[in-house]
């Protein structure tokens, strides 16, 4: 298949966009409505070449071809069940519109009497079977192309979380050697519109998943709360995270580059805004990488314990507050009531250091908060605290320190 | 043009407008927005206020019986034409159809847990990496032991039936007898129905009584079991899906059995006083109907529940 | 008729209808009943209506402007339910109402005290589930299809009375169709056999027999909910040994016949139309039953080409591909044979004709989307995307809406005796076609080039299509307020109607007295094959 257009950087800028600068489009509110008439016009004239030059030309109207084999199979079978489409669509209208132009009243048409035609009728029920027929050859060979799952070179698990992602590299007995959580990191005054757009907006993680290229690579995918979807349009996959359950996925690509992706299942209030992000090295590259993160993994683990001051607690807490809690906690720390309480005030923020830690370690089962002893490092863990704690107008007037989540965990 | 402004009342009746339809609406509606009310408290920890919902049921309940005497009165008095009674017939089959539906979603559930789910958990199947979450989790049914028995605590025991052979264990077995009861029930309904059409009151009312008897065994024995289930077999509600199909199956055919019980009552006083005649007793054949069909998903839900 | 028991009423129904708000609320009357049903129908589509241009106006450019996710994700949800059960399918039960017992020649229908609950069922439930909007936590905010668990564990605590709302519609819709399949199969008037009637009287015998079978499915699936929420059972919950996964089949065992309820009926109301208006017999009449027949007979066994994604067995996937690819062949059948009917007829274009062959051509364009859908492979691509938006407006707007307006002008003039201004219908029409083509052709292109559905926030290179599908939307609903004027108009300024008509129409209705009396047929008439079978 064609390669067109496949860029080795970032393929949603590349194939989607026209070349334009974001940045400028969006300085200033003054020329807003003069850009929206630009836009408009320049769509209509998208939308009228496009009718006219027959759909396919037209590329970034249309699917995205992607970056791996599956994804320019798919792109294929698209095209060819949208062009017989488009050719029964064609006839089919073709004759309807040439009736309703010549058999009219107002040009003399007397109507005719005939209202059977069993030949006919057999005719437009054994045909059209028999077009489905050619279009079900090709997409069973593709679906079974992509349930070819074994072989793999190595595994990921990936975890959908009200509102992030975690990924996790498996050895061969499925024991974690690496897992971080990826967070989308477009600012809120983006959203919000209070700075300019970005170039990448809603877009952007914290932490992009890295794989190597020409390598099996298979994700282990599953949720911890709701169903989320873990979608990556240039590699043609695309699968729920079911909570408790597992699915398999597998992609080998080609080209080095950043590739990106939304969650594609309502999963709550921030559905919109988890994206997903993988970046693909090549294969030493990856490598490398992949040996300096096990290893300053391990190097960190070992300073964990170490004791913090107020300052340092509040900083890292403000951080960590803002990545992981801020989504249902708001950022002013008031909550969404009543499904997401308040930390302000909160009895359990000016109560007991210790079943504050506990709560936020164990999450409260059956509800959205999570057990953010499995995603945060005891460090973390003080600082949100602690932060939590002494922000919002919160004065409980105590320390919590890494060792304190520390103890408390091996404690049970 | 055959027109005239009055309706051919032999070819059909046309009820009079009035206000059935509209209270019951409306009392179901403060029925069940009560009941949410109630259930949300409780389960956020209150105590729950049912007044609302009491209310609504009593007004349901209330313009139900003034309903139905209407009809049973506008029939006595020989309002009600063959082409009615032909729509109640249809009327009838076809409510009792989309009841099947209901107990289909649940044994569907039922099949698609014990089918696909607990083997993808334990390991097994298309989908058994599944196990890699849960991997302490074995596949077997009944379930008793949960993939998580800290949120979903195990059941000490099922309610699964003895082995074929294990014949002192059967003559302990409720459900069995539970089964027995119910089949007989629909043979006794029937003899009723018999004696209607041998214009034999006596006998309408015997069987219909010994009928009504034994529904209230039924479910006298089914209080009785789920008794055991909560206090012996730590078997309840939240003790993962053994249970929750379970109680949800057995339950809403318990409920059906109430309602059942309740129509063949009703039809047993409409005996009492006199009504019914060998081709007029729709009210009886509707509740018969109703009352078989309980039976078929007793039994549907004997094997697939209890024994297989 | 027994004069003890009547001494106490006024004999109302032989003579018309009582006065006043007591006519509404007790009526037995199967064109009053018809009449609350479509007037509440429209209200509930603007309400939707409303929460939809909401959606569109937060879409109009990236960022959040007007309003927060949250709040967000309860318009989308509202929105959909709203249409689905409050818009389009009280609709349909109002059209059959007012038209089946003409159509078969009954004076009403069969268990009129029934229609009657039927209807007034819905307004507390709509008024249920809408005020859920203003409970502390907001109104179900988890998509129209309610997934399991964010609709359950996750859900705000309104999803109780959403629970038990869904619970009443499914009765009102239950009783609704025991009632349609009561009176057709037995008050047609004598020499109608199955053969000869009308052929949305056929779509809605099919289709109350689609919602007897998944009505109680769904309720089903929304009392497993409850349990899960109150009860502690673990139906969709794998820590117990259920399954998220089972909810969505459940859900599509209901789901997808549930679609096809929404445009069987809509098939009906064209295959009168067209005919009348090319003034031509239907073509292909026997075909035309089969074809309903076979789509209702698959819509049982495709239910999972809307879970493509969640990871099911291959064997799986692959029999629910070719299962719902074969619904084509029947629909297939369907547009070819009204294409037939036009074909050397003689053709005027009053918008009733309009409406229907909008609805042919774009329904036919929402059908090749729905199929490009059922490919598996490729709708990894699509699905949750609004490729999927654009597949089902197009089906649902175009389709199932249209033919609802359609029929409105069809039957206008015999339901009240006045024609509807001609000029103002096409104006309405033609607004109507360019609103929605602009709304929801875009979307296509959006889905393809990968915007997620249920956002209320995008990346930039999405922003062109959303704004002109913003504009759209606008346009459109605009338009429908434009409907009401002219409909309004109508009903106090229109010309009188002749008994027939529109030229071409056939059908028993046809030959009653426009406005048509109260009780219809208040003796059998004589059924002629060139008058029922056009
Ligand atoms: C009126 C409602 C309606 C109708 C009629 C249809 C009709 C069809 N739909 Fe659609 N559908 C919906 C309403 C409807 N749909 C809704 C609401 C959703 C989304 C739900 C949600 O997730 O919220 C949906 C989603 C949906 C999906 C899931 C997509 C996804 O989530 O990933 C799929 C996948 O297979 C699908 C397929 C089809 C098919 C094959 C048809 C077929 O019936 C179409 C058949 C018609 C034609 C094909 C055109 C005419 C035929 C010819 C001219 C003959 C010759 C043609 C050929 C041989 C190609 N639909
Ligand atoms: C059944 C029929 C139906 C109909 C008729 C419509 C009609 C419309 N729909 Fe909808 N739609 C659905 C069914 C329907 N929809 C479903 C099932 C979903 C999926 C929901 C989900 O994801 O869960 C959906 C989702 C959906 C989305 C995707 C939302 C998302 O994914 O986040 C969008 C976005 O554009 C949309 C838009 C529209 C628009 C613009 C109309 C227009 O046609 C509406 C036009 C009408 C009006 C605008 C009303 C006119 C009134 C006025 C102008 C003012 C009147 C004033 C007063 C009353 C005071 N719809
Ligand atoms: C996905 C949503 C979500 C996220 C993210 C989240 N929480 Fe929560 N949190 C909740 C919910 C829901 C509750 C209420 C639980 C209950 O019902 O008791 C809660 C309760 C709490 C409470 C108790 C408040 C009270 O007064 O009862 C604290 C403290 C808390 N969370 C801390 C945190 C911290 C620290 C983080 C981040 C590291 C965090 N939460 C992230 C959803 C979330
Ligand atoms: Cu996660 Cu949507
Ligand atoms: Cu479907």
């Amino acid at each position: 298949m064609i390669k067109k257009g496949v860029g080795v950087l970032d393929n949603t800028e590349q194939q989607i966009l026209a070349p334009r600068t974001k940045v400028e489009r969006h300085s200033s509110m003054k020329n807003q409505l003069c850009r929206m008439k630009h836009r408009l016009w320049r769509m209509t004239v998208a939308l009228a070449s496009l009718l006219l030059t027959g759909v396919a030309a037209a590329d970034e109207l249309n699917l995205r071809v992607g970056v791996t084999d599956i994804s320019r199979q798919v792109y294929d079978l698209h095209m060819i069940i949208f062009l017989i489409c488009v050719a029964i669509g064609v006839l089919v209208f073709g004759v309807l519109f040439w009736s309703v132009f010549n058999h009219r009243k107002s040009r003399g048409a007397e109507a005719a009497t005939f209202h059977d035609s069993t030949k006919l009728e057999l005719a437009w029920t054994i045909v059209p079977t028999l077009i489905l027929i050619v279009m079900a050859v090709p997409a069973t060979q593709v679906l079974v192309a992509m349930y070819d799952t074994g072989g793999e070179d190595m595994s990921i698990e990936v975890r959908g979380y009200q509102w992030k992602w975690q990924y996790k590299y498996l050895d061969e007995d499925y024991n974690n050697t690496l897992s971080f959580f990826s967070v989308m990191s477009t600012p809120r005054e983006e959203i919000y519109n209070q700075s300019v757009k970005g170039e990448n907006y809603l877009l952007d993680v914290d932490e992009h998943l890295r794989i190597p290229t020409n390598r099996k690579v298979r994700f282990l995918i599953t949720a911890e709360d709701v169903i989320h979807a873990w979608w990556v349009p240039d590699f043609g996959i695309k699968r729920d995270a079911v909570p408790g359950m597992l699915n398999e996925l597998w992609t080998i690509v080609e080209e080095p580059g950043i590739y990106r992706g939304q969650c594609t299942e309502l999963c709550g209030k921030d559905h919109g805004f988890m994206p997903i992000v993988v970046e693909v090295l090549p294969e030493a590259e990856f490598d490398a990488w992949y040996a300096s993160q096990v290893s300053s993994e391990l190097v960190r683990q070992e300073s964990i314990g170490e004791a913090m001051t107020h300052e340092e607690l509040m900083a890292q807490g403000d951080t960590v507050y803002g990545t992981y809690c801020a989504s249902c906690h708001m950022a002013n720390g008031e909550g969404v009531a009543p499904v997401f309480p308040a930390i302000a005030g909160s009895a359990v923020a000016m109560g007991p250091r210790d079943d504050h830690l506990k709560l936020v370690i164990d999450g409260v089962p059956g509800t959205a908060m999570q057990a953010f002893g499995r995603q945060l490092d005891p460090a973390q863990l003080a600082a949100v605290v602690h932060y939590q704690r002494h922000a919002f107008g919160n004065n409980a007037g105590d320390m919590s320190q890494p060792q304190d989540v520390i103890n408390l965990s091996n404690g049970q | 043009m055959a027109n005239s402004a009055e309706v051919d009342k032999s070819i059909y009746y046309v009820p009079d407008s009035g206000w059935y339809p509209v209270f019951l609406a409306f009392g179901l509606m403060l029925m069940v927005t009560g009941l949410a009310g109630w259930l949300n408290d409780v389960s956020a920890g209150g105590t729950g206020d049912a007044t609302q919902s009491t209310v609504g049921f009593a007004i349901v309940a209330l313009v139900l019986y003034f309903w139905f005497a209407k009809v049973v009165e506008e029939n006595t008095a020989g309002l009600n034409n063959e082409s009615l009674k032909r729509s109640y017939v249809w009327g009838m089959g076809w409510f009792i159809f989309s009841e099947v539906m209901f107990f289909a979603a649940f044994f569907g559930a039922l099949f698609y847990v014990r089918a696909f789910v607990v083997p993808w958990l334990g390991g097994e199947g298309d989908k058994g990496i599944t196990n890699y979450l849960w991997p302490t989790f074995e596949a077997a049914w009944p379930v008793v032991q949960n993939p998580d028995p800290e949120l979903f605590v195990n059941p000490v025991q099922s309610m699964a039936a003895p082995g074929v052979t294990d014949v002192s264990a059967w003559g302990a077995y409720l459900p069995f007898y539970n089964t027995v009861i119910l089949l007989s029930s629909s043979v006794t309904v029937h003899f009723a129905h018999d004696a209607i059409k041998a214009q034999n009151r006596n006998k309408l009312i015997g069987w219909l009584g010994l009928t009504v008897l034994l529904g209230a065994i039924f479910l006298v024995l089914q209080v009785a079991e789920y008794v055991h289930a909560y206090n012996d077999l730590g078997l309840t509600l939240g003790s993962g899906i053994y249970g929750s199909t379970f109680f949800i199956l057995t339950g809403f055919h318990g409920f059906h059995v109430t309602l059942g019980t309740f129509m063949l009552l009703i039809q047993l006083f409409r005996a009492l006083k006199g009504h019914f005649s060998e081709n007029d007793c729709f009210g009886f054949e509707a509740s018969s109907w109703y009352w078989h069909f309980v039976d078929v998903v007793w039994v549907g839900l004997f094997i697939f529940v209890y024994v297989v | 008729m027994s004069e003890v028991i009547h001494a106490d009423h006024h004999d109302d129904h032989a003579h018309g209808p009582a006065k006043g708000l007591k006519r509404w609320l007790f009526t037995t009357n199967h064109k009053d009943i018809g009449t609350l049903y479509l007037w509440f129908s429209f209200a509930m589509f603007l309400v939707g209506g409303v929460l939809a241009l909401v959606i569109r106006a937060e879409l109009f450019q990236p960022g959040l402007q007007f309003v927060q996710p949250e709040f967000f994700n309860q318009m989308t949800t509202n929105h959909g339910l709203i249409m689905v059960f409050g818009a389009i399918m009280p609709a349909f039960v109002g059209l059959a109402n007012w038209l089946i017992p003409m159509q078969v020649g009954a004076p009403d229908m069969a268990l009129p005290r029934m229609n009657n609950l039927s209807f007034w069922i819905l307004p507390f439930a709509f008024g249920m589930m809408i005020s859920t909007l203003f409970m502390e936590g907001g109104g179900p905010n988890f998509g129209w299809t309610f997934y399991a668990p964010l609709s359950t564990t996750y859900a705000p605590p309104s999803v109780t009375y959403f629970i038990f709302a869904v619970h009443l519609m499914g009765a009102s819709s239950i009783m609704g169709s025991i009632n349609i399949i009561a009176t057709i199969l037995n008050m047609r008037a004598p020499g109608m056999t199955l053969m000869k009637m009308p052929m949305f009287v056929w779509t809605w015998l099919i289709t109350a027999y689609l919602l007897i079978a998944v009505m109680p499915v769904l309720a089903g699936a929304v009392t497993m909910m409850l349990f899960d929420i109150h009860f502690d059972t673990s139906f969709f919950n794998a820590a117990g040994g259920g399954d998220p996964v089972m909810f969505q089949h459940i859900f599509w065992f209901f789901g997808h016949p549930e679609v096809y309820i929404m445009i069987l009926p809509a098939f009906g109301i064209v295959s009168h139309i067209i005919p009348a208006f090319a003034r031509k017999r239907l073509f292909g009449y026997t075909s035309m039953v089969y074809a309903v027949a076979s789509i209702a007979f698959l819509s049982f066994i495709v239910w999972a080409h809307h879970m493509f994604t969640v990871g099911m067995p291959l064997a799986g996937q692959l029999f629910f591909m070719y299962s719902t690819m074969l619904i084509a062949v029947p629909t297939g059948v369907k547009v070819f044979n009204w294409i037939a009917t036009m074909w050397r007829g003689s053709m005027t274009f009053e918008t009733p004709m309009l409406f229907a062959i909008a609805f042919v051509v774009l329904f036919t364009m929402g059908g090749f989307s729905g199929l490009m859908l059922a490919i598996t492979p490729v709708d990894y691509q699509y699905h949750d995307t609004y490729f999927v938006v654009a597949h089902f407006h197009y089906v649902l707007v175009p389709g199932a809406l249209f033919s609802i307006i359609a029929a409105v002008y069809f039957w206008f003039p015999k339901w009240t005796g006045k024609m509807y201004d001609e000029t103002l219908g096409k104006i309405h029409f033609w607004l109507s076609f360019v609103g929605v083509n602009v709304t929801f052709f875009p979307q296509h292109f959006s889905g393809l080039a990968g915007m997620p559905r249920r956002i209320p926030d995008y990346p930039l290179q999405f922003a062109d299509f959303n704004m002109i599908s913003s504009v759209g939307a606008f346009i459109f609903g605009l338009s429908q307020v434009f409907f009401l004027y002219v409909i309004i108009k109508a009903i106090r300024s229109g010309q009188p109607a002749a008994d027939r008509s529109w030229e071409g129409a056939k059908g028993l209705e046809w030959t009653l007295p426009s406005p048509a009396p109260y009780h219809s047929f208040t003796h059998p008439p004589a059924v002629k094959d060139e008058e029922v079978l056009g």
